[in-house]
């Protein structure tokens, strides 16, 4: 729907809300992603620039006469974000930043893990001061739940399909957190929409932090996922809580904070959602359920979590 | 649809646009449970929830109904009604 130029009474009409990601936006029904920005963007303030790669947040926040950003955004391709957030920050310290202004990426799993990935390492190389947020909602959503890097095992997509022998992706998801550190990212952390407080915290050490600072959200999607819009928030911490997406921190290549857990058993955040219930359903997928399993037991065990 | 110079956008245009339509659920709040914590204000993707002095408040012009509210109040001082227009 556009509303023409007559529509500007309606807007002035509805500017209460103080948020520097403006209502109005085109995101699903219950998106972790919005959530996700919207206190990324309470906490660094508007004195930010923000990148983004192409992805759900781009289409969402960027529609013709609809922007939904209230910091400076720019957004060029799918998989230049961090070579955009370089030219900026050199851009700034050219013209001597006198402001301070930040640069920050937020970009989504299509874009970080898979066609951004040489970008990114190149950002992480030259180590400039750039804060780079990936919200992973492990598929590539917004052109209809096709599989990507991020995609964990025994997930059905469209491209990992599950029919037969096949049980969606047979491999498990790329391990973003250990190629961030291998670069010597003096600043990796994961942060969850379930715990904001922390979440605020994070993002305040990476924008502090000189040098790159790389932050992974797991942002539950309801449409890819398949479960009710309402459960998104819940989901997100019964990801945390079964151990299969642990908090942690990372300063200089050292873990120096893991959020502790009691654990629940895995079956409590698979059951709800769509793309899992082939394994329930199908008795020879049962080895995939085991692997499942058994990759939570081994972050609880590797970044001692109970 | 007039465009500015360049197809630049002006910040926050979003809000213009009435997404409240996409609602199938409106949430409720029973302002005599409310504990003002604020966390449906945190966790609203569409910063809908306004915390004022007597309680939550509905912005129902953005609301797409996701009722994340409703699911994640301590008190559980939100239901849901079904939308009928």
């Amino acid at each position: 729907m556009i509303v023409d130029r007559e529509g500007e009474k309606e807007m002035t009409m509805q500017t209460e809300v103080k948020e520097l990601h403006a209502p109005g936006h085109r995101a699903c029904p219950g998106c972790g992603c919005a959530i996700a920005v919207k206190s990324i963007l309470r906490e660094t303030g508007p004195n930010t620039i923000v990148v983004s790669p192409t992805g759900c947040l781009e289409t969402f926040t960027s529609p013709i006469r609809g922007s939904s950003w209230e910091v400076p955004w720019i957004h060029s391709l799918f998989e230049n974000a961090p070579a955009i957030a370089t030219g900026v920050l050199a851009g700034l310290n050219a013209k001597g930043n006198p402001d301070g202004t930040k640069v920050v990426v937020i970009g989504g799993d299509g874009g970080t893990y898979d066609i951004g990935m040489g970008s990114l390492s190149g950002m992480f190389e030259r180590k400039d001061d750039i804060l780079y947020i990936c919200y992973d909602n492990e598929a590539y959503m917004n052109t209809g739940i096709q599989g990507s890097s991020a995609t964990p095992l025994g997930v059905g997509t469209t491209t990992t399909p599950v029919t037969g022998n096949s049980f969606g992706k047979t491999v498990e998801k790329k391990d973003l957190v250990a190629i961030a550190l291998a670069h010597g990212v003096p600043y990796v952390a994961t942060a969850s929409i379930a715990n904001l407080a922390d979440l605020k915290k994070k993002v305040r050490k990476g924008m502090d932090n000189p040098g790159p600072a790389f932050i992974l959200m797991l942002t539950p999607c309801n449409v890819g996922w398949g479960y009710e819009p309402e459960e998104t928030v819940e989901l997100a911490r019964k990801a945390v809580e079964t151990g299969l997406f642990p908090i942690v921190e990372f300063e200089d290549g050292d873990l120096v904070s893991a959020l502790k857990i009691r654990p629940v058993p895995v079956e409590e955040y698979l059951k709800p959602q769509k793309r899992y219930q082939h394994l329930f359903k199908n008795e020879k997928f049962t080895d995939v359920l085991e692997a499942i399993r058994k990759k939570a037991e081994d972050n609880i065990k590797k970044f001692d979590l109970v | 649809m007039d465009l500015l110079l360049g197809g630049v956008c002006k910040a926050g245009e979003s809000k213009r646009l009435e997404t409240g339509k996409w609602r199938s659920f409106r949430p409720v709040v029973d302002r005599n449970r409310c504990i003002k914590c604020g966390k449906c204000a945190d966790l609203c993707p569409d910063s809908c929830m306004e915390i004022k002095e007597d309680g939550a408040e509905v912005n129902l012009y953005y609301c797409k109904g996701c009722l994340i509210c409703m699911r994640e109040c301590p008190v559980k001082a939100i239901t849901k009604e079904v939308e009928e227009k």
